[in-house]
């Protein structure tokens, strides 16, 4: 069975031998390099712009500004197009921009015929601002009178919900009521692979670009309605792609390069983003305010939650508008029984553009709500393990909108069994009264997540299965390899239910929206859930197909034939083989007179969302002198359903640990709030863990399968990311007293709070 | 601008030519087709253009394609010799610690190196990660690397061979 085992991934041997071909590992003849020319203040008017000396160099083909570009507004967020205009996202982009909004903001861009000289044309142009007053925090750019970053204002949304009974009643009803205010600090995806793209005219003139794109097919979009062309002049072709983790679920480069090759008569044009770029001029994680009253009976009921978030979207919308209500819809799954009231305020500000970023909005949410009730556990006396799971979703509460099938529920029993793994009791009692420098502690922290944006989006995805002469099978699919392991978890889902081996599954990895089945991408969390029916479909149509077609063959009835391990046998005689696939394909494809290529194509739509949950668990020590603190032992133990392959599935919850420890305790972009300026734009000054920072990462599996998928799975990619910064803050809580509501943890933040909390003397 | 003579070896052939003097060793071998060698920041923080320069892990990104003559260079391409992957090759696919694989090839290239210069000692988890630090990767955190690197390792000494 290839399902739940770890079979060697698709592309391993590719990537440790080189020859995965990345974006970048592709070149055209006669190849222009194009550079963006930024802007050096982080709010102002472009007064003069002069390109003559840049356009005099030798070697540059061309100068395009903010002035030679369409007029007409785009959105850049990776999300599936909207029949329903109120739900389509913030058109609030131009190619270039005569009004610039944070620090990098691109004004002009010039085309060279090498790198060297596209840098010096770019440093040529000389360009004059008109400054303007500048926000960067919630408090200047939502202030009576503050200077209107876009012509709407700096509010971009405001969001909210509530679930259950009223909230007032449920507080009312509580025996605590409790308040917290949380903040979390601008975050960079820091993927290894830069931004890049290139595109050119081919011979219909259509427009082909090659990108580094977690989203071809909504790229594909996004760039016909910025240039406002058909949408099927663009061809956007996804080669192999170096982490993306949501800064690539966005439309940075594409709309660009398109517009570059169509100016320029179609030859190929590239922009690459250096290292400095990339950090600061594609997307961030939104640095959010959270704000979190809870109401609880004395035996540690959650009665209500109101949360009010305020998130800093930056200087455009990017995905700003939908981030709070994404994960404002996906907390209440954790706690279902509790009233909650969630309202948010987006709002733009002179810094740069923040967009998706692994777990979208959640980590910044649970950030607040664990922390939150960690001090309510505290105050009440109750053991913080024991009130989550008072709380938590219990099998069968949560139910697909039809209310017709039952989800998977089991955060409870990843609670119990992250407990167990961490020897909570044991410890909790040897690590009363400490009182020495350095000080062990254990926290705990729960989340809940989506697996996919149902019924906020459509949920679509593609796979067509190909017979080959040989008798393995070409697989296409819609949905995309981010280096997750996609490729292989679909593969090993085709080759289960097709009945032949993982490895006569040939995937073609890389996604070209000419032919590529329709699938809007990797985000969400969504693949191996929204793409696995596809795919099921697709394996099972063609498996009646060979059947069908070796009966016609043999005169054996199609019910009384079986495929297994590739071959066709008498239904439950595995010793007796009918013929082999390969023999049935050649009869197939070139038989003068009957068959065909056997072919099955699916495309499918989900209308269910898998809820999964999942917990950190951490025991931690605080060197209260040095303000530093080190993880003795870390484990997330998730309720992922089935999980499909277990060396990749347990590789990203390592990377969602990592990610996350990153954020607690070391990461920050840091903008001074006077001018916008950005302080660490690069990765040594942005403190991106190395190998040295990152403890011994543990993690375990709770395996319900989920009834909505045909191969039990939920969503694992994005979850990991969102307990551990909590769990962390609750374990320095636990060691040492003092509430930490502040990320990341930094030594410098430890040491205001300890000494104001008189651990250290002031 | 001034070009100047070099020779030097590729992953075991022979190379003579003519380079700009500004050229970076990363840029050389992308140009000759190594495109293993990957850019991530072109200054040195990342470590995803780690080669091996007469055994040594540099990156490449901060290296002269000039200082290259008369040396001889490993890139991961060289690694895997008629169709058998190196041990630290197979160790990377076994333990799980390939996901994008953007930094795979530089973290190929320093594990080889590390374990080169430390053979049949035993390794702790500390010195690998110290070994390692200056290669970034944001997909495995890390874990998968250090397992496969103290794989790696067994399969040497089990095989006595480099």
């Amino acid at each position: 069975m290839s399902v739940g085992t770890a079979v060697i991934r698709k592309d391993a041997r590719a990537k440790v031998t080189g020859k995965a071909r990345y974006t970048d590992d592709q070149s055209m003849a006669g190849m222009l390099v194009a550079r963006y020319v930024r802007s050096p203040v982080a709010h102002g008017l472009v007064r003069e712009i002069d390109t003559s000396a840049a356009l005099a160099l030798p070697g540059v083909e061309a100068v395009f500004t903010y002035e030679h570009v369409p007029t007409t507004l785009f959105a850049t967020a990776g999300h599936p197009y909207s029949l329903d205009p109120d739900h389509r996202d913030v058109a609030d982009r131009l190619l270039l921009t005569g009004h610039v909004r944070y620090q990098g903001d691109e004004v002009a861009i010039v085309v060279a015929r090498d790198e060297l000289t596209a840098k010096r044309a770019a440093a040529l142009v000389r360009v004059e601002y008109d400054e303007l007053p500048v926000c960067t925090t919630p408090e200047a750019a939502l202030a009576h009178g503050a200077p209107a970053i876009h012509e709407g204002g700096n509010i971009l949304e405001r969001t909210e919900l509530t679930f259950g009974p009223p909230v007032a009643e449920a507080m009312e009803a509580a025996d605590l009521q409790l308040d917290g205010h949380y903040n979390t600090p601008v975050v960079l995806h820091c993927h290894l692979e830069n931004h890049t793209a290139f595109a050119y005219m081919d011979d219909n003139d259509h427009i082909v670009i090659v990108s580094s794109t977690q989203i071809p097919h909504i790229c594909r979009r996004i760039v016909g309605q910025a240039l406002d062309m058909e949408w099927s002049r663009i061809r956007v072709i996804k080669p192999h792609i170096g982490g993306g983790f949501g800064n690539k679920q966005d439309v940075v480069l594409e709309p660009m390069v398109a517009f570059l090759t169509l100016q320029l008569g179609g030859v190929p044009v590239r922009i690459t983003l250096d290292r400095e770029e990339c950090l600061v001029a594609t997307r961030t994680r939104h640095s959010q305010q959270v704000t979190v009253r809870a109401g609880l009976k004395r035996d540690g009921t959650i009665t209500g939650i109101e949360m009010d978030i305020t998130s800093n979207t930056g200087a455009y919308a990017s995905h700003g508008h939908s981030i709070p209500m994404a994960a404002g819809s996906k907390f209440r799954h954790l706690y279902p029984r509790t009233a909650i009231r969630f309202t948010a305020t987006t709002h733009y500000a002179n810094i740069p553009a923040a967009g998706a970023m692994r777990a979208y909005g959640s980590p910044q949410l649970f950030f607040g709500l664990e922390c939150l009730l960690d001090d309510a556990a505290r105050s009440l006396g109750v053991d913080p393990v024991e009130l989550r799971l008072h709380n938590v979703a219990r099998a069968g509460e949560i139910t697909t909108p039809d209310g017709g099938t039952r989800y998977a529920v089991a955060i409870a029993r990843c609670l119990e069994q992250g407990r167990d793994a961490i020897g909570w009791q044991r410890k909790k009692k040897e690590l009363q009264n400490q009182d020495g420098p350095v000080r062990r502690g254990l926290g705990v922290a729960a989340f809940s997540y989506g697996s996919g944006t149902y019924p906020a989006c459509v949920e679509i995805a593609g796979c067509r299965l190909v017979l080959n002469q040989d008798g393995s099978v070409h697989m296409q699919i819609g949905a995309t390899e981010i280096g997750q392991g996609s490729d292989t978890a679909l593969a090993q889902m085709a080759a289960r239910t097709l009945g032949i081996d993982y490895d006569r599954i040939h995937v073609v990895s890389q996604q070209d929206t000419d032919v590529t089945p329709f699938d809007t991408g990797a985000y969400a969390s969504r693949q191996t859930y929204v793409a696995a029916p596809a795919v099921h479909e697709a394996a099972e149509r063609l498996r009646q197909k060979i059947l069908a077609a070796c009966s016609g063959l043999t005169g054996t009835p199609a019910r009384e034939l079986e495929l297994a391990e590739g071959r066709i046998i008498r239904a439950g005689e595995p010793a007796e083989e009918i013929m082999s696939l390969g023999e049935l394909a050649l009869s197939e494809y070139y038989h003068k007179e009957r068959g065909g290529q056997l072919v099955a194509e699916v495309s499918a739509k989900t209308v269910t969302n898998a809820p999964s949950f999942g917990c950190t668990f951490v025991d931690l020590a605080v060197d209260i002198e040095l303000c530093q603190v080190t993880i003795h032992k870390i484990i997330n133990v998730h309720d992922a359903g089935r999980i499909i392959h277990p060396l990749s599935a347990a590789g990203q919850v390592h990377g969602g640990m990592a990610m996350a420890i990153g954020m607690a305790l070391f990461e920050e972009l840091l903008i001074d709030p006077a001018g916008g300026r950005i302080c660490n734009g690069n990765l040594l000054d942005y403190k991106v863990p190395t190998c040295t920072d990152i403890p011994e990462l543990d993690c375990a599996f709770v395996e319900e399968p989920d009834p909505t998928s045909p191969y039990g799975n939920k969503s694992l990619g994005e979850p990991p990311i969102i307990s551990p910064a909590p769990a962390i803050r609750n374990g320095i809580l636990d060691a040492t007293g003092v509430a930490i509501n502040e990320l990341p943890m930094t030594p410098k933040l430890l040491f205001r709070e300890f000494r104001k909390a008189g651990l250290l003397p002031g | 601008m001034q070009q100047l003579p070099i020779t030097l070896r590729i992953n075991g052939r022979a190379y003579s030519m003519d380079v700009d003097v500004r050229t970076s060793l990363l840029e050389l071998l992308r140009g000759l087709g190594f495109t293993s060698v990957k850019e991530g920041c072109g200054v040195g923080e990342c470590g995803a253009c780690t080669v091996l320069v007469d055994g040594v892990a540099v990156d490449s990104c901060l290296y002269l394609a000039v200082w290259a003559d008369k040396r001889a260079i490993r890139t991961v391409e060289g690694e895997c010799a008629d169709g058998r992957l190196s041990p630290v090759q197979e160790a990377y696919i076994e333990e799980g610690a390939v996901q994008c694989g953007f930094c795979t090839p530089g973290l190929v290239m320093t594990t080889t190196s590390f374990l080169e210069q430390r053979e049949n000692t035993p390794l702790t988890r500390e010195e690998i990660a110290r070994g390692h630090a200056g290669n970034l990767c944001r997909c495995t955190g890390y874990q998968t690397i250090i397992r496969a690197v103290q794989r790696a390792a067994d399969k040497q000494r089990r095989s006595g061979r480099r």
